[in-house]
C-alpha cells in the first residue's frame, strides 16, 4: 500500500550521509473530510536504519512529522558498496523496509 | 536596544517598500530556503511512481507504455522531454508532453483520452498521467532544451503561444503578461519571472513540473496554466488543448539553451 521509500547513501572520509524520502500519509488524526467526519490518525511511530545489519539509527516519530517524511542522517563508518536498510513501522501496524548501497 | 531593532525593522520595511524588492538578506533567506527544499523532493516519489507505470501493462489493451514514440522514437525517454513541445507525424499536431501521453495512453493501452480531459487533476487517470510526466521529465535532468522552431507547425505554435501571453480577458483584464512581462514583479511573497526574457523563460520552463510546498501537491505544466487561468478569474482551458500547447511552445522556445531541472520544489 504505501510506496518505495527513495534512499541515498555516500560515503566520504570515514562518514556515510544517509538520505530517506518516505511515502506516508503522516495523518494526524485531527482533520476532518469534507463531511465532517475526522480522518483517522495514520502515522509512522518508528523507523530503524541497519548497516550491514547492525542497527545505526533508531527513530520514533509522531504525528507531529508531516507528509512523506524526509529523514537525513550520519554515522561513523561504512563503505562503497555496504548495505543500508530502512524499515518503519506506522500506528496501524503496516511496514515497509528498503535498502540500498552505499555509493 | 529596542529601538535601534525596531529602527533597523523600519529601515528594511522602507528599504523594500523603495525598490519593490525584497531586501537582500530576506531573498537570500528565500534562495536557501529553495536550495533546501530540493534535497527533499517529493516529486522524487511520483518520479518512482511514473517509472512503474510506464513499464506496467494497463488499459483495456492491457499493454506498457514502453513503445510510446515521445519524439526520439518508441521508448526512448531519456532527453525526450528537453526537445518538447515537438511536432509528431502519427497525429499531425506540435503536442506537449501531456497531450503526447494521453495520445499514447489511448493508442498503445485503450485508455480514452475523453476520460482524461473530462476529469481532474490530481485524481484518476490524469492523476496518473502526472506521475507519468513527472517520471518522463526528470529523464531530462540536465539536458539542454531545444525545441525546433525552424518546424513551420512548431514556429505556427510559438507565435500562437506569444498572442495568447499578451491576451486580455475576464473580469480583470489580465493576460499572462500582465505578470510575467516585467523584471522584478513579486505577487506578495512570491518572485514572478519575466517570461519575455530567456533568463525568466529557462528558470521556469527549467523547474516545471514541480512539488509545491505550500500545498503539499505536485503540479504538471497543464495543472500551472490552468491555474493561471483561474487566478486571472478568466476560463479555464481545455485539458491538453491547443492553447496550452501553444503557451507551452512560447515559453519553451524562449528558453532554449537553458538547462531543465526538473521535477523540482517550490514554495
Amino acid at each position: 500500500m504505501a510506496g518505495p521509500m527513495r534512499i541515498r547513501a555516500a560515503a566520504a572520509d570515514g562518514i556515510t550521509e544517509v538520505r530517506v524520502l518516505m511515502s506516508h500519509p503522516m495523518e494526524t488524526g485531527q482533520r476532518k473530510d469534507g463531511s465532517g467526519n475526522v480522518i483517522p490518525a495514520h502515522y509512522i511511530t518508528e523507523l530503524v536504519a541497519k548497516h550491514n545489519d547492525k542497527e545505526v539509527l533508531k527513530v520514533e516519530m509522531g504525528p507531529s512529522v508531516s507528509t512523506n517524511p524526509y529523514l537525513s542522517f550520519k554515522f561513523k563508518g561504512g563503505a562503497s558498496g555496504d548495505t543500508i536498510e530502512v524499515s518503519w513501522k506506522d500506528n496501524k501496524g503496516e511496514s515497509r523496509t528498503d535498502s540500498v548501497q552505499i555509493r | 536596544m529596542k529601538k535601534g531593532i525596531a529602527t533597523a525593522a523600519l529601515t528594511a520595511a522602507i528599504a523594500g517598500g523603495v525598490t519593490g524588492a525584497l531586501a537582500d538578506d530576506t531573498a537570500a533567506a528565500l534562495e536557501q530556503y529553495r536550495q533546501m527544499i530540493q534535497d527533499s523532493n517529493p516529486a522524487e516519489l511520483n518520479e518512482m511512481a511514473g517509472e512503474e507505470l510506464w513499464v506496467t501493462p494497463r488499459g483495456p489493451k492491457n499493454a506498457t507504455l514502453e513503445q510510446c514514440d515521445l519524439g526520439l522514437g518508441p521508448g526512448v525517454v531519456e532527453g525526450a522531454y528537453a526537445q518538447m513541445p515537438r511536432y509528431f507525424e502519427d497525429t499531425g499536431r506540435v503536442q506537449d508532453l501531456e497531450s503526447r501521453l494521453m495520445t499514447c495512453m489511448e493508442t498503445l493501452q485503450g485508455i480514452p483520452s475523453e476520460e482524461i480531459i473530462n476529469g481532474k487533476f490530481r485524481q484518476g487517470e490524469r492523476g496518473k498521467v502526472a506521475d507519468l510526466v513527472a517520471y518522463v521529465v526528470g529523464q531530462s535532468r540536465g539536458a539542454k532544451i531545444q525545441v525546433d522552431l525552424d518546424h513551420p507547425k512548431v514556429k505556427e505554435m510559438f507565435e500562437l503561444g506569444k498572442q495568447a501571453f499578451w491576451y486580455r480577458s475576464g473580469p480583470m483584464d489580465f493576460a499572462c503578461a500582465t505578470c510575467h512581462a516585467t523584471d522584478g514583479e513579486r505577487i506578495r511573497m512570491q518572485d514572478l519571472p519575466n517570461l519575455t526574457k530567456h533568463e525568466g523563460a529557462a528558470a521556469a520552463w527549467g523547474s516545471w513540473p514541480a512539488y509545491r510546498v505550500s500545498n503539499s501537491q505536485f503540479w504538471t505544466m497543464q495543472h500551472r496554466l490552468n491555474d493561471c487561468y483561474r487566478q486571472q478569474r478568466t476560463a479555464e482551458p481545455i485539458y491538453g488543448s491547443d492553447i496550452t500547447i501553444a503557451l507551452s511552445v512560447y515559453m519553451a522556445g524562449m528558453a532554449n539553451g537553458g538547462t531543465m531541472n526538473a521535477p523540482a520544489a517550490k514554495r
